[in-house]
Formats: structure tokens, C-alpha cells, sequence
């Protein structure tokens, strides 16, 4: 082998084991131990709930409208406080192509149809008995809100109370 | 381009050579100089010291320092000893945003310290990341760069080195021989009958042994990266799973970690040692301490989400019923479901009876459901309860509001309407433990008969596909060390110099003391010239002494 081939040689190897490594480093950085956690960006995993009067909702029959994926508790005061607001903004949008689907975080029948009376709600209120989708979204504090684009696609995650203006305007951006 | 060096023995060397790779010439003015050389890595060229230096070549070389890598290696123990000091975030029974405060409040300012430099959270810090990666890098690179030059310079020695080389060696000996040749043959035998590994050339001989003891700290550095490699693994979804789950009695809820799979609990269990059966064994400690538990246990039953359908979907096959106990999980593919901690007696149900305050005359119990209350209960005489706010932790009274502050019937409280066939249009009343609260003065009241209570399992979910990769890297990692430690690589080199002289040099990675026994026992049967060992204190002390 010539000295030029050789040190050509030479530089690829060590390019390549660098960059293995350095990758190998930026891998361990980003990946999280937790299963998986859903980012912006990603497909909203589909599911189907039932709600308080025992239809079937799926996240798929929302195909080509924007989400306004609410996950709530009725104990969790913030989440109480953004219910007349979201109930609000559903009935300016839902001719828009905005749908809300709220997610209660497991309580029984009666609890969320008291809530639901008591705030007037008339977005599907859906009830996730087994925590199953607390798990797949990954949900931590409550209230969260996924917005998700006609797409399916997540636009962005809210992990704080909602005021009524970022409501109008999430609701805005998710507007196909 | 590299440079090349030029030996007088004809051999073409490679820059940043000391010794001749071929007949062992010092190549160096530090090796000329020297009485004896450092025959680590044979005086072989590290690749990394290249002539000419690209932007990769630096930053390979900076990896290929072992001064570099004994630095990160330190500031590793360093910072995971300081990771040691408070505990870590895992264990911090508070929340993301009260976590400052936490530690300022129990170890002051250097907590406030220890939690802004990320020290609290230090295992999972991009830096510390950071850190164990360059370790990594490091050792690979470093064992590339000196394991195949250490290969080839063991491989392309020469039986015959130069006399400069010779002299050089820490053992040597130089001295008149009657007969060379004979003594050369004998050394010979001599040294295969000592499992040597003889080679000759030219009146000369190189007795080898324990080559592949110099192999150890690279098999070793092997192994460690195989470790590394493993724990990489974990990072990605489905190899490594470590979580926790509460689950109550009569509950069905989802698997955190364990997708698609759902667990029932039908009961929690725990079982003591009776004076009767123990008395022979724990007789003693049980006199002393009063209860030893001697088994936990939670009866399960396993589900599966049937094929094709949504997350959330409540239609399942049952997989298997288990009683989980310590020590013996729940196996099923490739998660292990382990009892881990439990809570007993949490409140499950409250049964009520409805009276008339003043004769005390009663319309019948009912028992509500704390998981699931109904709207309406029925009882006799056509009188009946409505529940009309049902509050689980009921915490106060905000803005005229009852408020629960969590899902879990820690302390329920209800609001009633009762409604009986003389006060028709119904009566309320505020109902929580130990505490009645009425609007108006009413004629009937809910009472509280009797509570059932629930136990809950702490269970811990695990799926660890990585371990047997971290077992062959632990493995291969010991047969390194071993191989290092337990054997070494001895050579001795005789050969013919002027007249009738022989040379007598030998060389080992450690152990100095049994290669020299060795030699002795060659030296007396071949009649070799008498050597000394020039880094030997203790003879230079005796020396001294004798002074």
C-alpha cells in the first residue's frame, strides 16, 4: 500500500470510530430510561375509551380534524378552573374542524357526571379506567393537553393550566 | 505521510519508534542514552503518534493518552463520590418543583449547591454521560493504538537482537564461555524442558513463555466495553424496563412498562409466624420482638389486550392467575413482576343507615362504593339516599365548594339528599368522618354503620434483555484480568558474542523474582555467564551494606 493510500486509510478508520462514538454518547444522552415518551412531532398513539353514557370514542375518528386532547382529574383544581373556558372555545371551534375529547384520569361514573353537570360540559368526556392511556401519553401532572394537528400528529404538549386566550389561540393553530 | 526510520540493521521502522522492531537497536537518543530501556510496548511506535497531524488525528491522540485516560478515570470516581453525598433525586420524596427547596432546607447551602450544579440528578446528567463516553473512547482507542504495534513487534522479534539491546535489559550478563556453542545447546534443552518456547538463529536463542499474558489488559478493556455496550442498550425502548406500580385490591389496571398487558389484584396477604409452628426456630426472636412476618403476598390475575385492538379497550384474554411472593415474581415475556412493598386498610366502602333523629328509628343500611358510589340508594318505607357531591380526601371548604384533594378515599366526605315519605322534597346534609354539617335543623340523618377496607400491593415491574450481555462483559472482563495476573510473559535471549563470549539478557512484564530463578537454573546447568539484575534494590542494598 502506498503512504498516501495508507494515511487516506488511516483517516477514514479513525473518522468512522470517532464518530461511532460520538454518536454512541449522544444516544445515551437523549434516550430516557422510560419506555417511551412522546414528543412533538410524533403520531398520537390511537385509543378508545368509553364515556359516561357508554359510547365509544376513538382518536381515529377524529381523522382530519385538530385535538384538543385534555387529561384531567376532578380533584385537581387547575384542571377545574379551565373547564368553562374549554367548553367555551369547543362550541366556537367545533364547526371549525376543533374537537375537544377530555380525558378523566380514572374516577368513577358518578363523580364525572356530577363535574359534568356542574360545569355544563358538552365535550365527550371519556374515562380511563385501567390508566392505560395515562400510560401511552406518559402523563404526569394534570391537567395535560395535547394538541394534535388533522394529521394525527402531536403540535405541542401543555403541562400547566390553561388561560382563555392560549386556548383560542391553541385551538387556532390546530385548525386544519 | 509518515516519516520513516531508517535502522542500520536495514529494517524500516515507523516514526515515533525507540526500539528497532527487528533486531533491537535503541532508536532514540533517551534510549541510547540509558542503561536500561522501557521495553513497555516493546519500544514499539503507538500508531497515534503519526508524523503529520490532521484535526482527527489530534483528537484520536488526545484519547490515546493514558495520562488523559487515568484523569477520566478520576474525575469519574470524583464526581460519582460527590453523587453519593445527598441523596439522589430517585429517592427525594418530593415533587420536580419543591426540589430546590428540599434541599436547601435539609443540607443548606450546599445542598442549594449540590442541586444547582445537577449533582441531585447526577447518574442521568448529559455531562456525567458525557464522562463515561469518553471513558469509552478512551479505552478503545488507547488498546488499538498500542495492542496491534505490541502484536507486530512480538511477532516480527528477531532471535538475534543487537548487542546495544542486550545491554540494555535490566537482567544481563556478559562473560567468556570454553564452549559457546555446547553451552547454547544445553541452554537450550535446558529452557524446552522448562516449557520455554526456544527458537535459534545464528548462535543465538530466544526462549519465550506466557506470550499471551500480554494480551490481558486489552481482553480485559474488551469486556468493559461489552459492559458499556449493554448498559448503551438500555436506552433503547424494550430492552430495559424498571417500574413501579400501585395496585389495589379488586383493581384492574394497565402494566406500567408491560404494554398491552393489564394486572388484577384479588388480594394482598400477609402472613406471620405463629408461637406454634416457630417455636424451635424463632421461638427466641419472636419473644423478643413480637411479630416476624413470614410471608407477603399478592394473588393476581394476568390479562392480555386481544390482538389488533386500541390501547384502552377493555376486551382481554386471561393470560394466568399468580400468587406473587417474594423472591418468586410473575414471569411473563421476559417482564418479572416482584412484591416489593404494600399499604393495608385503606378505606374501600363506608355502609350508612338512614334514622330518624328523634326515636331513632331506622329506614335500613346501604353501603357505598368509594371506587364507584351510586347516584340513588333505595331503602325501606320508600325513603331513599340520593348522593348528591361524594368528596374522596375532602381537605375544606373552598369558595362554598367542598374540595377533594386526591382520587383516593383517604378521608370521604358526601353531601346527602335524603329524601323520606314525610319530607318528600328531601332533606341535606354534609356527612364526613366524625363531622355532620345540616343547612336547617333536619328530622332524619345519615349515620355511619361500618367500613370496609382494602389492602394495596407495591409491585415492581422489570425487563432487563441487557443482562447477559452485562454478564459476557463481566466475564470476558475477569478472564482478562486473570490472564494478566496469573500468568506472565518471561523471554530470555543467549547469544554468541565476540570471541568466545556469550550475552545472556532477559526480560519479563512481572514477577522478576521467578524469572530469575528460572535463569539460575538454566544459568547452572549451561554454564552461562553470571548476570546481574540492575533495578534490583535489594541486592543494591546488600551491595551497599557490605560496603
Amino acid at each position: 500500500m502506498s503512504k498516501a493510500k495508507k494515511k487516506q486509510s488511516r483517516l477514514i478508520f479513525r473518522s468512522v470510530v470517532l464518530l461511532l462514538l460520538a454518536a454512541a454518547i449522544i444516544f445515551s444522552i437523549v434516550s430516557k430510561d422510560k419506555v417511551k415518551v412522546l414528543a412533538v412531532g410524533d403520531k398520537a398513539p390511537d385509543f378508545e375509551l368509553v364515556d359516561i353514557d357508554g359510547n365509544k370514542h376513538r382518536l381515529s375518528d377524529y381523522k382530519g380534524k385538530g385535538v384538543f386532547l385534555n387529561f384531567w382529574g376532578t380533584w385537581c383544581p387547575p384542571c377545574k378552573r379551565e373547564m368553562p373556558d374549554m367548553e367555551e372555545q369547543y362550541k366556537a371551534f367545533k364547526d371549525k374542524g376543533v374537537h375537544v375529547l377530555s380525558v378523566n384520569s380514572g374516577e368513577s361514573n358518578l363523580k364525572v357526571e356530577t363535574f359534568r353537570d356542574q360545569y355544563g360540559l358538552s365535550f365527550p368526556i371519556v374515562i380511563d379506567k385501567t390508566k392505560d392511556i395515562r400510560e401511552l401519553y406518559n402523563i404526569q401532572p394534570l391537567p395535560t393537553t395535547f394538541l394534535i394537528d388533522k394529521d394525527g400528529r402531536i403540535q405541542k404538549i401543555i403541562i400547566t393550566e390553561m388561560t382563555r386566550d392560549e386556548i383560542i389561540s391553541y385551538m387556532e393553530s390546530i385548525q386544519p | 505521510m509518515s516519516k520513516i526510520v531508517k535502522c542500520q540493521c536495514g529494517h524500516d521502522n515507523p516514526f515515533g519508534i525507540v526500539l528497532c522492531e527487528r533486531c533491537g537497536r535503541p532508536m532514540t537518543e533517551e534510549a541510547k542514552n540509558s542503561d536500561v530501556v522501557d521495553m513497555r510496548y516493546e519500544g514499539s511506535a503507538r500508531r497515534s503518534q503519526t508524523y503529520k497531524r490532521s484535526i482527527i488525528d489530534k483528537i484520536w491522540n488526545f484519547f490515546s493518552s493514558v495520562k488523559i485516560g487515568v484523569s477520566i478515570i478520576v474525575a469519574v470516581l470524583a464526581t460519582s463520590a460527590i453523587g453519593t453525598l445527598f441523596p439522589q433525586k430517585f429517592y427525594v420524596p418530593v415533587r420536580e418543583e419543591d426540589m430546590l427547596d428540599y434541599y436547601e432546607r435539609l443540607y443548606g447551602f450546599i445542598g442549594t449547591l449540590y442541586y444547582k450544579l445537577g449533582f441531585y440528578d447526577m447518574y442521568n446528567s448529559w455531562w456525567f454521560k458525557i464522562l463515561i463516553g469518553m471513558l469509552g473512547t478512551s479505552i478503545i482507542i488507547a488498546s488499538v493504538d498500542r495492542v496491534i504495534p505490541l502484536y507486530k513487534s512480538l511477532k516480527k522479534q528477531r532471535t538475534k537482537r543487537h548487542t546495544s539491546f542486550m545491554k540494555r535489559q535490566r537482567v544481563y550478563g556478559l562473560g567468556p564461555s570454553e564452549n559457546p556453542d555446547l553451552a547454547l545447546t544445553n541452554a537450550a534443552e535446558k529452557l524446552k524442558e522448562m516449557k520455554y518456547n526456544v527458537k535459534t538463529e545464528d548462535g543465538a536463542i530466544l526462549a519465550e513463555k506466557g506470550r499471551f499474558s500480554r494480551w490481558g489488559p486489552y481482553v480485559n478493556h474488551t469486556g468493559l466495553i461489552i459492559f458499556l455496550f449493554g448498559i448503551l442498550l438500555r436506552g433503547i425502548p424494550g430492552f430495559y424496563v424498571d417500574e413501579t406500580m400501585w395496585i389495589r385490591e379488586g383493581e384492574l389496571r394497565s402494566i406500567p412498562g408491560a404494554p398491552e398487558f393489564y394486572l388484577k389484584s384479588k388480594d394482598f396477604s400477609i402472613e406471620y409466624y405463629t408461637k406454634e409452628e416457630a417455636d424451635e426456630v424463632f421461638g427466641a426472636a419472636l419473644d423478643r420482638v413480637g411479630t416476624i412476618v413470614k410471608n407477603y403476598q399478592t394473588d393476581v390475575t394476568l390479562y392480555k389486550k386481544k390482538e389488533n385492538l386500541l390501547p384502552g379497550s377493555t376486551d382481554m384474554d386471561l393470560v394466568k392467575d399468580y400468587s406473587i411472593i417474594v423472591n418468586k415474581p410473575l414471569k411473563f415475556e421476559g417482564y418479572s413482576i416482584f412484591q416489593m412493598d404494600y399499604r393495608l386498610n385503606e378505606l374501600k366502602s363506608m355502609t350508612m343507615q338512614l334514622v330518624e333523629k328523634k326515636t331513632g328509628k331506622s329506614f335500613g343500611e346501604f353501603t357505598i362504593d368509594l371506587d364507584d358510589p351510586k347516584g340513588v340508594y333505595e331503602l325501606n318505607d320508600g325513603a331513599q339516599v340520593n348522593l348528591i357531591g361524594y368528596y374522596a380526601d375532602y381537605a375544606g371548604v373552598e369558595n362554598g365548594e367542598p374540595v377533594s384533594k386526591s382520587p383516593i378515599p383517604n378521608n370521604p366526605a358526601f353531601i346527602f339528599d335524603m329524601k323520606t315519605p314525610d319530607k318528600p322534597k328531601g332533606e341535606k346534609s354534609f356527612v364526613a368522618i366524625r363531622q355532620t354539617l345540616e343547612t336547617e335543623e333536619n328530622v332524619y340523618a345519615v349515620k355511619f354503620v361500618s367500613a370496609d377496607t382494602r389492602d394495596i400491593s407495591g409491585l415492581t415491574i422489570r425487563k432487563d434483555k441487557t443482562l447477559y450481555i452485562l454478564l459476557l462483559g463481566g466475564l470476558i472482563f475477569m478472564i482478562g484480568v486473570c490472564q494478566g495476573s496469573f500468568w506472565n510473559h518471561r523471554r530470555i535471549w543467549v547469544q554468541k558474542g565476540e570471541g568466545e563470549e556469550l550475552l545472556v539478557a532477559a526480560h519479563t512484564n512481572k514477577n522478576w523474582f521467578t524469572l530469575k530463578k528460572e535463569l539460575d537454573e538454566v544459568k547452572d546447568f549451561a554454564k552461562l555467564p553470571s548476570y546481574e539484575d540492575r533495578r534490583d534494590n535489594e541486592s543494591i542494598e546488600q551491595e551497599e551494606g557490605e560496603k
